[in-house]
């Protein structure tokens, strides 16, 4: 994953509220099968409408989206982020998200900053503006020319695994295979019947080899 | 660390802390793993990149449900991306050595209708799948969540996830349900009330006397659209339904491991002087059959209600949303809900699959006919379900209605796979959601109870099911 730390741009404004994993990226291309060029089929209904803010000439090549409320509800599909990712999206800013999508941005070395209110309204001018934003994930300010920049929370963890690039299994690898280790002995301890064995599936599934 | 006072949530996160991480986060132990076509491929490919193996694959089951076709008289075409999708689900299961339930097997159905069936899903459990439907597992006392597909390669990798602790709500479900009326009606009008955001951040457990009266198929139901509500959790706390559903399945524990396992499981209620960070009560006798009538799942009124009428919301914001949702479900503010004819019926998906829901459904179907003009399909959640429905001669009820009778996966939930509606038909659907082209580019979703989707089928509009009963009696 790409580490964040700043970003240069412009923003797409996409105020309407509600705006949900499907409308990112509607299920029927769910089906492809890598995460490489989904950023084709990124909002693919609502892209057919000339007015729809991501065909705005003057906002070409923007990596960042000023999104409604309740951003990327619905649908856990990780695609929808691979989506926004692959068209070249590093930073969404809304008044809230979805929580699957939320994580799955932070993942994905997109930067979701939740802001609301008068803050938020003075992001979403300057989307519809054309302004140019400069964001800085260390100072978590947002610079769009006016007096003084906006300042942004995000937890530390995740600003940290941002700033790293490292995503999440890179993190636990490195850090957490012995705890997992004393956990499993504990735990096979006090709750055996958690262990599945391996033969008890023979009834009704296939376990490697040939199932053709 | 389970003295007094803790919440049923609480018991099931501290049995799972691989390592506190400080405000409210930790690192969690999954140990069960639901694994799907259309999530998985790039998980799997993730693996393969950075070379990594299953840390424990017998903790997760794999099976095709998305994509696969319903109809037995035409599969999915052979290289069509269905077909490849289900193909590439099989590889890799076989190279890392998962358990795969294949789509002509026994054992196959929707993710979360076989979990259950199989005795996968277990009380005092942390259960992940690629899908925000997996809530549904919560209805055992698990803690079950939806993960993205990069959280999926985490927990092949390392049988564990970083997760946020959430707060806690409960709600309580008091009194009994009316006649013709579903589990599915009060979780509308639940969600109606609090809205798509009102569990959002909560972990939710239901609770009351009407919960306590639920069968397992019920609280599944309930547990299922708690995602709706913006709760990645819903719990009911596991009781003697519960270990009475369970008992004898293929992977739930057996003989003295049972024992052991259900004086765990009888550990795990919440305490009595348990303190939830919100609290809400509800009198199910009072609700009545719901149908939604916009494009999300708290749109929705008693089906003795009207459209509303945009100019009556106050608040700007709301009014153009709602503005908008009527535009594409093109409907007239003030219309009777029940004058709303329908083209198509689904009843099926993780939501209202189970054979009590089919049972419903042909309570109300049998001995009357499909509507002209009407397409209507019943597509069980498992195998097991449909041979249990063939068993009761539920499909004969159907077929001679005119239903179409399928086989298990999640077909018209999803538009993934060859069941769909065409632009501008108008569903009554089982489902759980009514998303903007959810069931195919512009298609029209009306969510309900199976009883009244049945109904609906019957007369080819909206109908309250409780008036096809009083025409019976
Ligand atoms: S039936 Fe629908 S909601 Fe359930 S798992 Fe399948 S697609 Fe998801």
């Amino acid at each position: 994953m790409i580490p964040f730390h700043t970003l240069t741009s412009r923003a797409i404004p996409l105020p309407a509220a509600d705006i949900d994993t499907d409308a990112i990226l509607p299920a029927r291309f769910l089906l492809l099968l890598s995460r490489e060029g989904l950023g084709e089929h990124l909002f693919h209904e609502l892209r057919r409408n000339a007015q729809f803010a991501l065909n705005r000439p003057d906002l070409a090549g923007a990596q960042i989206i000023v999104g409604g409320p309740r951003f990327g509800i619905g649908s856990s599909r990780e695609q929808a982020v691979w989506a926004l990712a692959d068209y070249g999206i590093r930073c969404i800013i809304a008044p809230s998200f979805g929580e699957i999508f939320y994580a799955n941005c932070i993942n994905n070395g997109i930067l979701p900053i939740t802001l609301e209110g008068e803050p938020y309204e003075g992001v979403l001018d300057a989307a519809d503006a054309s302004v140019e934003f400069h964001i800085d994930l260390t100072a978590q300010t947002i610079d769009i020319g006016k007096r003084s920049p906006i300042t942004f929370g995000i937890d530390a963890s995740r600003r940290d695994a941002l700033l790293s690039g490292r995503d999440t299994l890179d993190t636990i690898l490195h850090d957490d295979m012995e705890h997992i280790a004393r956990f499993e002995a504990q735990q096979q301890d006090a709750e055996p019947w958690l262990w599945i064995d391996e033969t008890q599936f023979a009834p009704f599934a296939s376990i490697g080899g040939d199932n053709d | 660390m389970t003295h007094g006072g803790q919440t049923l949530y609480a018991k099931l996160w501290d049995a799972h802390v691989v390592r506190e991480q400080g405000d409210g986060e930790a690192l969690l132990y999954i140990d069960r793993h639901l694994v799907q076509e259309v999530s998985s491929p790039q998980a799997f490919e993730g693996l393969d990149r950075r070379s990594l193996r299953f840390r424990r694959p017998s903790a997760h089951v794999a099976t095709p449900d998305h994509a696969v076709s319903t109809d037995v008289s035409a599969p999915n075409p052979r290289d069509s991306l269905m077909a490849l999708q289900v193909r590439r689900l099989i590889e890799n299961s076989r190279k890392h050595g998962v358990p795969f339930v294949g789509e002509t097997d026994a054992a196959h159905g929707i993710v979360h209708v076989i979990g259950p069936e199989l005795g996968f899903t277990l009380p005092g459990c942390t259960l992940v799948c690629g899908d925000s439907h997996t809530s549904t597992h919560g209805a055992f006392g698990a803690l079950a969540f939806g993960i993205g597909s990069s959280q999926c390669e985490t927990v092949f990798a390392t049988q564990c996830l970083p997760q946020s602790r959430q707060k806690t709500m409960r709600i309580n479900f008091n009194g009994r349900l009316s006649p013709g009326v579903a589990v599915k009606d009060v979780v509308l009008a639940l969600i109606a009330q609090i809205g798509t955001e009102g569990g959002r951040g909560y972990a939710v457990e239901y609770a009351g006397d009407a919960v306590r009266a639920m069968s397992m198929e019920q609280r599944m139901t309930l547990c299922n659209m708690t995602i709706e509500a913006g709760a990645r959790i819903g719990l009911v706390a596991p009781d003697e339904t519960t270990f009475a559903y369970l008992k004898g399945r293929p992977l739930a524990p057996q003989g003295e491991l049972w024992d052991q396992a259900v004086a765990y499981w009888r550990s795990l209620p919440s305490d009595n002087d348990a303190r939830f960070d919100s609290e809400l009560t509800f009198d199910v006798s009072a609700v009545v059959p719901h149908v939604s009538w916009g494009t999300n799942p708290s749109q929705c009124s008693p089906v003795t209600g009207r459209v509303p009428d945009p100019a009556a919301e106050a608040d700007p914001s709301k009014r153009g949303k709602l503005s908008q949702s009527l535009a594409y479900m093109d409907l007239e503010p003030g219309t009777s809900l029940d004058d709303i004819l329908i083209d198509r019926v689904f009843i099926g998906s993780c939501t209202n699959s189970r054979i009590e829901d089919l049972r419903a459904a042909a309570a109300v179907a049998e001995g009357r006919r499909v509507s002209a003009g009407v397409s209507a399909m019943i597509v069980p959640g498992s195998a097991q379900v449909q041979a249990q429905a063939e068993a009761e001669g539920l499909d004969r009820i159907f077929r001679e209605a005119g239903f179409s009778w399928r086989s298990a996966g999640c077909s018209m939930c999803v538009a993934m796979n060859a069941d769909r509606l065409s632009p501008g038909e108008r569903c009554a659907s089982t489902s759980n959601r009514n998303f903007e082209g959810r069931q195919g580019p512009g298609g029209r979703t009306h969510i309900m109870s199976p009883a009244m989707a049945a109904a609906a089928a019957i007369t080819g509009r909206l109908t309250d099911v409780r008036e096809l009963a009083e025409e019976a009696a």
